[in-house]
């Protein structure tokens, strides 16, 4: 441990203002705070419009931020795009209808300029880690919204980059097949060191996953609060423990305070708290 | 089994329209002898079918000569279309100014230039039937074509742009695939245009070889019935030139097909 490596992102009051000074502006996101060390894996929680996916596509370099500073492993997140740093698992699967299953996580394979035989054995690798072998040359409209979402997983996952940002991928998942997935992404974590931003909505798998929990409030989207959740190594028992409970209710509680769009925040929440309000 | 099944659907496709058809012509018939129609009115079946076989060497020969001039028209306005689509997609000012011409453009009788063209040229020249095809052909093409490249699902685009990729990766990737079925759609449309082109421009005047010049030299002689006969062959290269472009289709967007099956 010699030269500190540089966060895999540090954002420092970062805001997204869609349409600025519009009718229809929308301050997507204030004075955001983050920072994401290596091999860390975060949530982003909160109310649907609260800016999970802005933020996720800030950090992506698909959008740019309207003021405030943003580093992807230490060099602009234009820089790390155009390096192709990360892999991004997008809320709609995005696949292309024209190519088959096994070409679509193919596709940045090829933009790589991988041969031919290295791309298929990459595919074939990658549609059993998310169980769909069968389904290689069958083309997207034939699978389900779940099973879609896998392929574009998989995509993601293909050329093995060192940072993920993954918009809610197990969403459409059923409870089985997400347990599977989320052992296999904290596999893959901990094997490869790789470092994600994931969002959800579920405060389970959140706390399951993270090393931490950032809740966030809508209208204008920003983060309440961050949640350490030290667990440990995950299994099966993690489930059923009790600090894992402990966690799940006070990311709930975090999120009970940005229910209401911001008419209530944290301190409002604090105030009421005091005042003896029950809030459930 | 599974051929048996197909042949079946293939059949309930294509079997009523071919009843339909017969029914139509028969009632034709039956309307035109009962009734005593004089054929400079409106020729019986039976007669157009006489005219048909009598005169056939002929028929072919200037359906041959049609036939061309729409497919040279067609290949070139397609090659334009898609051409000036590829330009207009990459330069927004470009797109900007061309698409509302195009549009306005696209709903105006092109065929009405004809006889402007046909001055143009010699009396012989094929040309002028060929041009007026190929601008026919390409507004449809033009406009389809753009929509196709330029109407992307934005996840799409987006899942481009995380990879770093070039212009020439995103159009090849992306935007050509996402324009096929829009090619194929502007094809069906502009292969029927193509004939009706190509014959209507013969109407008015230039060389005297095609289907369009036979059918008014036929009406002008007063002979009916041989005019609906080149009027049928006329109706069968649209149909052909129509069912090409859907093999076309076929061949190149199997996937298409095959998800029209599935649904
Ligand atoms: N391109 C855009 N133009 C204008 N407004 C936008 C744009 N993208 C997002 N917004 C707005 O920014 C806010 C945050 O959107 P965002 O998609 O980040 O929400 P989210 O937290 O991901 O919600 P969900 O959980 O429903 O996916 C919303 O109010 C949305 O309307
Ligand atoms: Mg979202």
């Amino acid at each position: 441990m010699n030269t500190p490596e540089p966060a895999t992102v540090r954002a420092v009051a970062v805001s997204k203002i869609f349409n600025p000074d519009k009718a229809n502006q929308v301050d997507a996101l204030i004075d955001v705070d983050l920072t994401v060390e290596p091999g860390e894996l975060v949530s982003l929680i909160g109310p649907s419009g609260c800016g999970k996916s802005t933020l996720l596509r800030l950090i992506a370099n698909l959008i740019e931020p309207t003021s405030g500073e943003l580093a992807v492993n230490g060099k602009s997140a234009r820089q790390a795009r155009l390096d192709q740093d990360y892999g991004m698992a997008f809320q709609q699967a995005g696949l292309f209808e024209w190519r088959t299953v096994a070409r679509n996580i193919e596709l940045p394979l090829e933009l790589r300029k991988w041969s031919k035989a290295e791309r298929r054995a990459r595919a074939s690798e990658m549609l059993e880690l998310v169980k769909l072998g069968e389904f290689a040359n069958h083309h997207p409209w034939e699978l389900s919204g779940g099973m879609q979402q896998r392929v574009a997983i998989a995509r993601a996952l293909s050329f093995r980059p060192r940072m993920l940002l993954m918009d809610e991928p197990f969403g459409a998942l059923d409870e089985m097949t997400r347990e599977h997935m989320q052992a296999e992404l904290l596999r893959i974590c901990s094997e490869t060191g790789t470092t994600v931003v994931f969002v959800t909505h579920s405060i389970p798998e959140a706390v399951y996953l993270s090393n931490r929990v950032v809740v966030m409030s809508p209208r204008p989207g920003r983060i309440v609060r961050v949640v350490d959740v030290p667990l440990g190594r995950r299994d099966d028992d993690t489930r059923e423990s009790a600090e894992f409970f402990k966690k799940i209710t006070e990311v709930r509680e975090a999120l009970r305070g940005t229910e209401g769009g911001g008419d209530l925040g944290p301190a409002e929440v604090e105030r009421l708290r005091h005042a003896g309000g029950d809030l459930r | 089994m599974m051929a048996k099944a197909r042949l079946r659907s293939r059949m309930a496709q294509i079997g009523p329209p071919i009843v339909v058809a017969a029914v139509l012509i028969g009632l034709w018939e039956a309307f035109v002898k009962a009734r005593d129609i004089q054929p400079f009115l409106l020729p019986a079946p039976s007669l157009i079918w006489d005219q048909f076989w009598a005169f056939d060497d002929k028929i072919w020969e200037a359906t041959k000569v049609s036939g061309t001039n729409a497919l040279v028209g067609l290949v070139f306005g397609t090659a334009a279309g898609v051409l000036g689509a590829l330009v207009a997609s990459r330069f927004r000012l470009f797109r900007d100014m061309a698409l509302p011409v195009a549009a306005a453009l696209n709903t105006m009788p092109i065929i009405a230039l004809a006889p402007m063209f046909n001055n143009m040229f010699s009396s012989t020249s094929p040309v002028p039937r060929r041009l007026v095809v190929t601008i026919v052909v390409f507004f449809p093409v033009f406009l389809n074509i753009l929509k196709g490249l330029t109407q992307v699902d934005a996840t799409h685009v987006e899942l481009m742009r995380s990879y770093a990729s070039s212009d020439s990766h995103v159009l090849r990737k992306l935007r050509l695939p996402n324009a096929l079925p829009f090619l194929f759609t502007s094809l069906k449309i502009a292969a029927s245009l193509a004939v009706i082109a190509a014959v209507v421009a013969e109407y008015f005047g230039g060389a005297q070889n095609g289907l369009g010049s036979r059918i008014t030299s036929a009406v002008s002689n007063s002979a009916n019935g041989r005019a609906w006969a080149y009027v049928v062959a006329a109706c069968a290269l649209g149909l052909t030139f129509y069912l090409i472009s859907l093999v076309l289709e076929r061949l190149a967007m199997p996937w298409q097909a095959k998800r029209r099956g599935a649904t």
